[in-house]
């Protein structure tokens, strides 16, 4: 028993799982045990996580940097709320989410294809034309989007088996928000598990490997277009399922919520984090979704009026970014999980006395059976 | 006797410069040549016409029977053909361990979907792959490194992962451009040892400018000289050859 739950564990695919599922259990005691509101933010919290965690993919693993990412949610949360008119979709929640992501796949496609020639800044720019058109869009065909206002999202009822199983599981009704909060956190749990999957798999390290040399890439065997179009397509999808998320939580799809502002906190996050780790991008994410009111309320109690009060919020953001920058160019996760790594360094090197120097390393065998598993970038 | 690479008066210009000027040579299977002459003689464009990076002006170039035009960097290695860069090229933000699994990855057969899904067949692949790829440096000496990442390692160390990282790929031709460069001497034994022993394995194209290491691993040598095939053989042969002698070894011969 010990043993295949060792290997389990050790195929990295059923680690995400455990790790999931553990989640899932965190998810449920977190909802139950706050407010609507706060549970109002942890949706909120969950989209702006998941969207993340495909530019993470992107820019982390693959080296792109993309400005349009809140155009491609914005894709994902019109598309769901087209579907969300009159409260009766004809495909549960959970489809519509598939649905939005798969338009924003197509979308992301296209740009993608444009991506994989441009480079750095040019790469900046165009995907911050997106950023710009893409709201523009909504203004445009305002009869069908909605114009300046927006769509209203109406949510279903909640399914009866859905109450049923709230009900057994927590012996409470469930609410509206937590309902929402749950959807959310179950879309970002599985994103999470599937990006996980991908960045510790053969499709990661060509990723990486693009990422990190060319040429030598090439060689290998690695088609340079190939892996940036499929990156910059997982990444999209991700943004398509947040937007859908988005809808439902904010209940509404509107020029508004999708300024470049949008796109500009989604890189914050990923670079807060640390690029390329996915536990990087969901604490940049609540960081950024939780920083605003934790400091707005500390200036509130310091005694500062409301509206002071509410302009300490980008100003302590503004310092966090700049001192991450600093003193963590890893980002917060990289630079902890870094730490850890040196630290086991060095007790295993006064430990066992194991590290070679040079001169013996060319008749040591390695210890079989101790194959290293790969540092992969997200855990 | 069909070479397993075949290349046919190999023209190549650059402007009014001319590069190579109708080199032909055979890079026999399970054997190792080598290409010497000094520098600006056109060894690295022979180089990567062999490797297709370099398209020639006339000519042909023929691998197992095929002849290989519009080449693609990326098609080498589903060719069954892997190169080392003349500086080391490695992944730097990837494990020694990860890089040489990159290069065993021509191999891998598992998809975009069994990867996303994390399937048994995708992990046990991924799980075959670095089993291999820990052979490879484990042979080459270097498994000790694994787990570092490449900018943590001394140079040769570092040439060796790339070495290991184009053997992984279990190539049927290697091309070495310059190997040797960098290493001391008895690093540089350690190399030629090495690469004789893949003779049998794969047939070895090696560019090289140091005349000893080349003279003691290869079977075949082609000497150029301003573009132009001076001298071919085996290596008693060309270190006798005249024409050799006096364009280029001169001293260098002499001394060995």
């Amino acid at each position: 028993m010990k043993q295949r739950l060792a290997r389990v564990w050790d195929a990295s695919a059923g680690r995400h799982l455990l790790l999931a599922l553990l989640g899932l259990v965190v998810v449920v005691l977190v909802v139950e045990s706050v407010s609507d509101f706060r549970n109002v933010q942890l949706a909120a919290l969950a989209y702006l996580g998941i969207a993340a965690g495909g530019l993470t993919v992107l820019t982390g693993l693959n080296g792109q940097i993309s400005l349009g990412h809140g155009a491609l949610m914005a894709i994902g949360a019109y598309t769901a709320a087209l579907m969300l008119q009159d409260g009766e979709p004809p495909i549960p929640l959970l489809g519509i989410v598939l649905v939005s992501m798969l338009v924003a796949l197509a979308v992301g496609t296209l740009v993608g294809v444009a991506a994989a020639r441009l480079h750095g800044p040019y790469l900046a720019g165009a995907t911050l034309a997106l950023a710009v058109a893409v709201p523009g869009i909504a203004l445009r065909f305002g009869e069908t989007l909605g114009g300046e206002a927006g769509l209203r999202v109406r949510l279903p009822d909640i399914p009866e088996w859905v109450l049923d199983a709230a009900y057994f599981v927590t012996g409470s009704e469930l609410t509206r928000s937590s309902y929402v909060a749950y959807l959310a956190w179950l879309v970002l749990l599985v994103t999470y598990v599937l990006l996980a999957n991908l960045s510790r798999s053969r499709v990661g390290r060509r990723w990486r490997a693009v990422r990190d040399d060319e040429v030598a890439a090439e060689l290998a065997g690695i088609g340079l277009g190939r892996a940036r179009v499929s990156a910059f397509m997982v990444s999209a999808a991700a943004a398509g399922a947040a937007g859908a998320v988005m809808a439902f939580a904010v209940r509404l799809a509107a020029p508004s919520g999708f300024t470049l502002t949008l796109s500009l906190t989604l890189l914050a996050a990923v670079v807060l984090g640390g690029l390329g780790s996915l536990t990087g991008a969901l604490v940049g994410a609540a960081l950024l979704t939780f920083l605003p009111d934790v400091v707005t309320d500390a200036g509130r109690s310091a005694g500062l009026g409301d509206i002071r009060a509410a302009e300490l919020a980008p100003l302590v953001y503004g310092l966090v970014m700049v001192a991450v920058v600093l003193l963590a160019p890893a980002g917060l996760v990289g630079t902890v999980r870094s730490a850890a790594a040196r630290r086991r360094a060095r007790s295993s090197r006064s430990g066992g006395g194991t590290t070679p120097d040079r001169r013996t390393t060319h008749t040591d065998a390695a210890p079989t059976g101790a194959v290293p598993t790969s540092k992969g970038d997200v855990r | 006797m069909d070479g397993a690479l075949e290349l046919r008066g190999i023209t190549v210009t650059y402007g009014g410069l001319t590069a190579l000027s109708e080199v032909s040579l055979d890079v026999e299977p399970g054997t190792v040549h080598g290409v010497i002459g000094p520098n600006g003689a056109g060894k690295t464009t022979l180089f990567n016409v062999a490797c297709g990076f370099t398209a020639p002006d006339s000519g042909t170039l023929t691998w197992e029977g095929a002849r290989l035009t519009r080449l693609r960097p990326h098609d080498l290695a589903g060719l069954g053909i892997a190169r080392t860069l003349q500086g080391v090229g490695l992944f730097d933000r990837m494990s020694v361990l990860e890089n040489v699994v990159v290069g065993a990855d021509t191999r891998a057969r598992s998809g975009f979907w069994s990867s996303l899904l994390g399937l048994p067949r995708s992990s046990h692949e991924e799980r075959q792959l670095r089993e291999e790829a820990m052979t490879v440096l484990e042979r080459l000496g270097v498994a000790s490194y694994a787990a570092r990442t490449p900018t943590s390692l001394p140079y040769p160390v570092r040439k060796k992962v790339a070495l290991a990282r184009a053997l992984a790929a279990r190539p049927r031709l290697l091309l070495l451009d310059e190997p040797a460069s960098g290493l001391a001497a008895d690093e540089m034994d350690e190399l030629g040892e090495l690469v004789r022993e893949l003779t049998g394995e794969m047939a070895v194209l090696l560019v090289e400018h140091h005349m000893d290491l080349v003279m003691r691993v290869c079977d075949q040598i082609t000497v150029l000289d301003f573009g132009r095939r001076i001298a071919q053989g085996p290596p008693a042969v060309v270190r006798d050859d005249p024409a050799v002698l006096a364009a280029y070894l001169g001293d260098a011969v002499e001394g060995v």
